[in-house]
């Protein structure tokens, strides 16, 4: 229907160029600037702490699988001297047996010079060992995935060679692998935790939103919108408050994640924090690490897209 | 179009607001509605918008029992009407182009395949120069005029406009009405729900006259 086609002169009108910017892409519903921006933090927050923990998570299973690597597929066999024993007979009879259990690669009895140069940080130098009783090792490489039968072994060895121990890394690789385990559990608990937060955070943003907006909400029905219209009105708005605060949070996190790096590389010059390094790898996450922050930070996003929706849905319902 | 069988409407455990009303709106036809303040000529307009379910009796609409409707089927009921709200009802955080096109923004066109028709209404109910003001800024009658052109701009087969003059001068009034008679010829059946006897003066029509929570119609 046209003015002119209703047949009234328009007072007004005359041949004028429309208006070039007229609509401004309002959003149809309003969220409210304070609760959108206390929100917008609340997510930011989250994502912070979920990516902080995948970051942790992450972090620990590189070091478990540094640890796997290094020391699951050897064994040591320590000959302690024993002045009523002759030490090189010992460790050339523990060689012989160590050579024939099965899933053994290779055997390699560690020289004398050698052992002696393991103590060297702490003796010093030019020190004449012969005298002390220092203990004889022989390194066992075992195949890879197999497993030598130990319970037999260790008992057989101890009786050939009394002064013999069998050093199974493979019990403190267990554990340590068994305690990264626990921290990669706990840190993927904390990040779903967390992500449940956020989604109950959200659905009572949208709640509260709804409930706010709930003329403007009636007024859209009545002029026609259907509830996917609304749901998707809301539901924008707040997949784009989750994006920003996903992406402030998750951009908060790499920072802090490479600024410890950093820190911690800075530091790695003193002995202690060699020791430290060894135990936990150097502190990097890598991509996987930076991939799993990227993808907590998504995910954080799409919860509040999903969960806006899901609440408004509902709330329309309920309505009808 | 419409037909109301032995309607009532109480809310909650309260009396009976709307009693055994019955009537029927023809397509193409003109009718006001009247009756004292608070008789339910209100209450009445959103019960044929839907707004509102009867406490009994039968609601038809475009020829379809409102009970049975789903979802669907109701949103497009909707967009065959057109209403203006006593209290305008406009968005106050959109302006008065984005109120005015709203009906049409709901259905997803493109802003740019009605930007013209807009601005043109908008200009024929004198808004022309407040396109870009927010609703809190405008006068009553700037208010109502916003809200009409709303109400208009889906060019509805039905017209409900509550007490759609008001608030403006009697000529601007006199214009209005003429709009919507004018509507009624292109083929819109058209409510006015009015107390404004001067107005049902100035062009007669069939009056569904609300008084007591009953209705007669006055040919």
């Amino acid at each position: 229907m046209s003015m002119t086609e209703i047949g009234y002169p328009e007072p007004e009108r005359v041949e004028r160029k429309l208006p070039a910017n007229l609509r401004r892409d309002q959003p149809l519903v309003p969220v409210d600037g304070v609760a959108g921006r206390a929100l917008m933090a609340v997510i930011a927050i989250l994502t912070f702490l979920a990516a902080l923990s995948a970051g942790a998570a992450v972090l620990a299973a590189r070091a478990s699988d540094q640890w796997r690597g290094a020391v699951s597929n050897e064994m040591t066999i320590q000959i302690r001297p024993d002045s009523r024993r002759d030490i090189e007979q010992d460790v050339a009879r523990a060689v012989a047996m160590a050579e024939k259990l099965d899933g053994i690669e290779g055997v390699r009895a560690v020289p004398k010079a050698e052992s002696d140069k393991l103590l060297e940080p702490w003796l010093g130098t030019g020190l004449d060992l012969v005298e002390l009783p220092v203990p004889r090792l022989i390194v066992l490489r075992l195949k890879a995935g197999a497993s030598p039968d130990l319970a037999a072994f260790g008992p057989a060895l101890r009786r050939e060679v009394p002064t013999a121990i069998l050093d199974d890394h493979r019990l403190w690789v267990r554990r340590l692998s068994a305690m990264a385990g626990t921290i990669v559990v706990s840190g993927f608990a904390v990040v779903m935790l967390i992500l449940t937060t956020t989604a109950l955070a959200v659905a009572f943003a949208t709640r509260g939103a709804m409930a706010g907006s709930r003329d403007s909400v009636e007024v859209l029905h009545l002029v026609g919108a259907d509830d996917d219209f609304i749901a998707r009105e809301f539901q924008s708005r707040f997949i784009r408050l989750g994006l920003k605060g996903g992406a402030i949070g998750g951009f908060a996190a790499i920072v802090a994640i490479a600024l410890l790096g950093f820190i911690a590389s800075r530091w790695s010059t003193g002995p202690e924090a060699e020791q430290l390094q060894a135990l936990f790898g150097a502190f990097e996450i890598g991509w996987a690490g930076y991939a799993a922050v990227v993808l907590v930070a998504v995910i954080v996003a799409a919860i509040a897209g999903l969960v806006s929706r899901v609440s408004v849905r509902r709330y329309l319902r309920a309505l009808a | 179009m419409v037909r109301f069988e032995n309607v009532g409407l109480r809310y909650g455990m309260g009396p009976e607001v709307l009693k055994d009303i019955n009537f029927s709106i023809a397509p193409r036809s003109f009718q006001y509605l009247t009756g004292p303040s608070g008789a339910g000529k209100t209450t009445l307009m959103r019960l044929i918008l839907m707004a509102l379910k009867p406490t009994r009796g039968l609601v038809s609409l475009f020829g379809q029992d409102v009970s049975r409707l789903d979802g669907p089927t109701l949103t497009a009921f909707r967009r065959r009407m057109g209403v203006v709200f006593q209290d305008f009802r406009l968005l106050d955080h959109l302006t008065v182009y984005e109120n005015v096109a709203l009906p049409l923004r709901v259905l997803g066109k493109e802003e740019a395949s009605y930007r013209a028709e807009v601005v043109e209404l908008l200009r024929w109910v004198g808004l022309g120069e407040r396109m870009h003001a927010v609703p809190p800024v405008l006068s009553g009658g700037e208010k109502q005029r916003a809200a009409i052109a709303r109400a208009l701009i889906g060019r509805p087969e039905l017209l409900l406009a509550d007490e759609p003059t008001g608030n403006v001068d009697p000529g601007l009034g006199r214009r209005l009405l003429r709009l919507f008679m004018e509507l009624q010829s292109l083929g819109t059946a058209v409510v006015i729900a009015t107390h404004d006897l001067n107005l049902m003066d100035i062009y007669d029509a069939p009056r569904l006259v609300l008084a007591d929570g009953h209705l007669h119609v006055d040919d």
